[in-house]
């Protein structure tokens, strides 16, 4: 009992995927900013703000469901925490792939939840934005990863990373580098990075869904943002590189990050409909294309 | 203990939010040159934000005339406290050129409370980041 409270609220859960996810959203501002000849924020950046929304006075509109604006929040952060600690849990548990996919579905549902609930017709629009994206990239993302679960014959995380130790790592094949650009994808807009940030669309839409937020929720929206920042890129190491919490690891976790921020810094923003004939087109074309390769064998 | 480490983060995070009172957007031009590579705000944790509601500071360019003043008021009851506001450029600070104009209604700081105030027309990239300094002074 208590090993379970430790491992969901400190070492991979909670506290630990805090931590490399602040550091990891770090590390995405200051390539960006070094992208464009800037010299960028501080090391500790991301920790001030949290501290600084975390002391700020909270504001709740008017005529606004109390417990769903400052409930979805809460809801976000539970999702991604578990992930983490199931991603890394040192005692596999059956039925592993399917749960995460299951709560990697819980921050974006957050962000609708709160969106929707801020009576603002802005956050409106972000809302029903966050909702076409979720629909478009979890399509190629459960091919891209089931096409792994065909490969490897088994769905849990541990066995997976066991394949991958004794017959070589998924990229190394075609198809498991096919459905890794796929899920790569999917990863880019679940993380709401810059060619698929339309629910937030600074130019547009203010703050999207996260307009009507202001102290500790907007606070813990963040957060579970920098987590998603370590947990999804890791999740995708794990999947297709093979996993153990090891310097290794971090390097390829590192590469992963890498290609999302230079993903973001390259692109510009997709219209919604874009972005979604982009995902149920080309994207879940070459999951497909990489679930045939496996099934072939390749 | 927990106060101290608000003080810091507020501290190492300006987040602004630009509140454009109809200004002639020579001021505006001149906020947006400290996000490029030569001034680079973003070393010391500003960064504009698009909501007032995540804001901490409210920058506020141009004159308050009849359109403008009931919504400044709206949009500074908008922003969490604590919260500071710089008037920016000399519109801002007295009205300057439009003090006789038909529509215009009173200084800035007579709608609301004005924390620093930084004349020019516009002021120098450098005249507002010592206007920011000036700021975090007034913080503690």
């Amino acid at each position: 009992m208590m090993a379970m409270i430790f491992n969901f609220l400190i070492f991979p859960g909670f506290l630990f995927a805090a931590g490399a996810g602040l550091l990891a959203t770090w590390l995405d501002r200051k390539v960006t900013a070094r992208l464009q000849y800037r010299v960028g924020p501080p090391w500790f950046q991301p920790l001030a703000d949290l501290a600084k929304l975390l002391g700020k006075e909270i504001i709740v509109p008017e005529g606004v469901s109390r417990s769903v604006f400052l409930g979805a929040p809460l809801f976000g952060l539970a999702g991604v925490t578990l992930v983490s600690a199931i991603i890394f849990s040192p005692a596999p548990f059956v039925g592993d792939l399917i749960v995460v996919i299951y709560l990697l579905m819980l921050p974006p549902l957050a962000v609708i939840f709160g969106g929707s609930a801020s009576r603002n017709p802005l956050s409106a629009i972000g809302a029903s934005r966050e909702m076409k994206l979720v629909l478009a990239y979890e399509l190629p993302f459960i091919l891209a990863l089931f096409t792994v679960v065909l490969k490897t014959h088994s769905i849990m995380i541990g066995e997976i990373v066991r394949y991958q130790n004794l017959s070589g790592l998924m990229i190394g094949s075609l198809s498991g580098l096919f459905a890794f650009a796929a899920a790569l994808l999917a990863v880019q807009a679940k993380l709401g990075a810059v060619p698929f940030d339309l629910p937030e669309a600074e130019q547009e839409l203010a703050a999207g869904p996260l307009l009507e937020y202001s102290g500790a929720p907007l606070a813990v929206f963040r957060l579970t943002r920098a987590m998603l920042y370590f947990v999804l890129p890791a999740f995708l190491a794990v999947i297709f590189m093979g996993g153990g919490l090891d310097p290794w690891f971090m390097l390829k976790y590192l590469i992963v990050l890498t290609l999302i921020i230079l993903i973001k810094n390259t692109n510009p923003r997709l219209r919604i409909d874009h972005a979604l004939r982009l995902f149920w087109g080309p994207v879940s074309g070459l999951a497909a294309l990489a679930f045939i390769l496996a099934w072939l064998g390749k | 203990m927990l106060k101290k480490l608000f003080k810091w983060g507020l501290k190492k995070s300006l987040w602004v939010y630009h509140a454009g009172a109809s200004a002639c957007n020579n001021c505006d031009i001149e906020i947006l040159d400290l996000l490029t590579p030569r001034h680079d705000i973003e070393r010391f944790g500003i960064v504009l934000v698009g909501s007032p509601r995540h804001a901490d500071v409210l920058l506020v360019t141009g004159v308050a005339n009849r359109q403008v003043a009931p919504r400044l008021k709206r949009l500074y009851e908008q922003v969490p406290q604590p919260k500071l506001v710089i008037a920016v450029g000399s519109c801002a600070c007295s009205a300057h050129l439009f003090r006789d104009s038909y529509n215009y209604v009173s200084p800035i700081d007579e709608i609301i409370p004005v924390d620093i105030y930084l004349p020019g027309c516009p002021p120098k990239p450098e005249a507002m980041i010592d206007a920011v300094v000036k700021a975090l002074g007034k913080i503690q």
